[in-house]
């Protein structure tokens, strides 16, 4: 038995349980909160359709593949490799696509190889950062992100450099 | 700023899809592209009513301020005092979700958590400080447990998916530290400098305004 598949269930459990015991109408709350979710959807929607309509439309131009080469002499310098040169771009644009990538990435050059592992560092301590940056804002309709987005893709490009870091570290 | 990523995107492909004779894909991307945040708003919608409404009963039966107090050593030193505590606990709320690994559950929570933050928002249309830090905390991973990675590792024959875990650690906290210290950083420079706002967009606020009034009014 997997232990991690427990922990959705038993957050569940341990909410409601904890609502009986404490004396709330478990059900009508739930029904209630859940009514706002639908409101929630909606309004990340429109966001969503710019979004992934740009993406799509990025990801099929081939202007990630003439990026890559145009980077990968300046970024293997720095010690990146550049056969993750794409899903490094790739991640903070989508998900799916560099998961596809990763996959990629894995069946390779193996898992277990230092390519496998720095990828898998790397996906691990990365988030698809557009996407959260255009739902989270896009449901409470605002507009002015400031700062926000050169802060977080400040952190991917260190995530980046540390996950090389960590692995040579870690498995030297 | 989200209008310059978009036109910047779109543009981007239009000019590159050009020069590499890719136009007939760039086309059919942008069709399917809108298509597909469709869906995925409706595979969200299910996790969203769920999380949205067990956050409703947890908020009620008092556990989130259980979870609030747990967690405050660490969100006193992100957020200001000033953010109010009903703000505060559905963060909390969030950070347990995006520490567990349950990001279906973290993005529910953590627009429950905006929604929160921008009752308090003395600027609508414009992120506060607060909402930042909260978006960029979300935007770099601090999961405590990388299941999906794990899995995929294991179906491709690793010896020990789970190895890789110190490294993602180390290298996420690396990341979340300094994404969260540019924001501190950044945040002192005028809103000016990345979002201008002109008389112009204010009229336009005061134009569309009028016209909701009027098509209230005739309608």
């Amino acid at each position: 038995m997997n232990w991690i598949s427990l922990v959705v269930p038993g957050m569940l459990v341990i909410i409601l349980c904890y609502g009986l015991y404490k004396g709330v109408p478990v059900f009508d709350l739930f029904i209630e909160g859940a009514r706002g979710g639908i409101s929630s959807t909606a309004s990340i929607l429109p966001p969503l359709v710019a979004l992934m309509t740009a993406i799509s439309m990025f990801s099929a131009s081939g202007a990630l593949d003439a990026l890559t080469q145009w980077l990968a002499p300046a970024l293997s310098a720095c010690g990146i490799p550049p056969e993750l040169l794409p899903m490094i771009l790739m991640r903070p644009i989508s998900g799916s696509g560099s998961l596809a990538l990763y996959e990629q990435v894995l069946s390779t050059y193996g898992p277990d190889s230092f390519l496998g592992r720095v990828a898998s560092v790397l996906q691990g301590s990365t988030e698809t950062t557009f996407y959260t940056i255009a739902v989270y804002y896009g449901a409470v309709h605002v507009s002015r992100t400031r700062h926000t987005l050169p802060a977080a893709l400040t952190g991917d490009l260190i995530g980046v450099f540390a996950s090389v870091l960590a692995v040579r570290i870690f498995f030297a | 700023m989200m209008k310059w990523i978009l036109t910047g995107m779109i543009l981007l492909s239009f000019v590159s899809g050009l020069f590499f004779g890719r136009t007939e894909q760039v086309s059919n991307a942008a069709l399917s592209g809108c298509g597909q945040a469709v869906e995925l708003s409706i595979t969200l919608l299910g996790s969203m009513c769920l999380w949205s409404g067990m956050m409703r009963v947890a908020e009620k039966s008092g556990l989130t301020e259980v979870i609030r107090r747990l967690l405050s050593p660490v969100t006193k030193l992100l957020f200001r005092g000033k953010t109010h505590a009903r703000a505060m606990r559905a963060i909390c709320m969030n950070m347990t979700a995006n520490l567990l690994g349950l990001g279906n559950a973290a993005t529910p929570l953590g627009i429950t958590a905006m929604k929160e933050l921008n009752r308090e928002n003395p600027e609508p249309g414009t992120a506060s400080a607060d909402m930042v830090t909260f978006v960029v905390l979300n935007t770099a991973s601090i999961q405590l447990i990388p299941t999906t990675i794990a899995a995929l590792r294991l179906s491709h024959g690793a010896a020990f998916p789970m190895d890789i875990l110190p490294a993602v650690l180390v290298s996420s906290l690396l990341s979340v530290s300094s994404a969260l210290l540019m924001a501190k950083v950044l945040g002192r420079i005028p809103i000016r400098f990345f979002d201008r706002k002109s008389g112009d967009s204010k009229k336009d606020d005061q134009k569309r305004k009028n016209r909701q009034q009027k098509s209230i009014q005739t309608g």
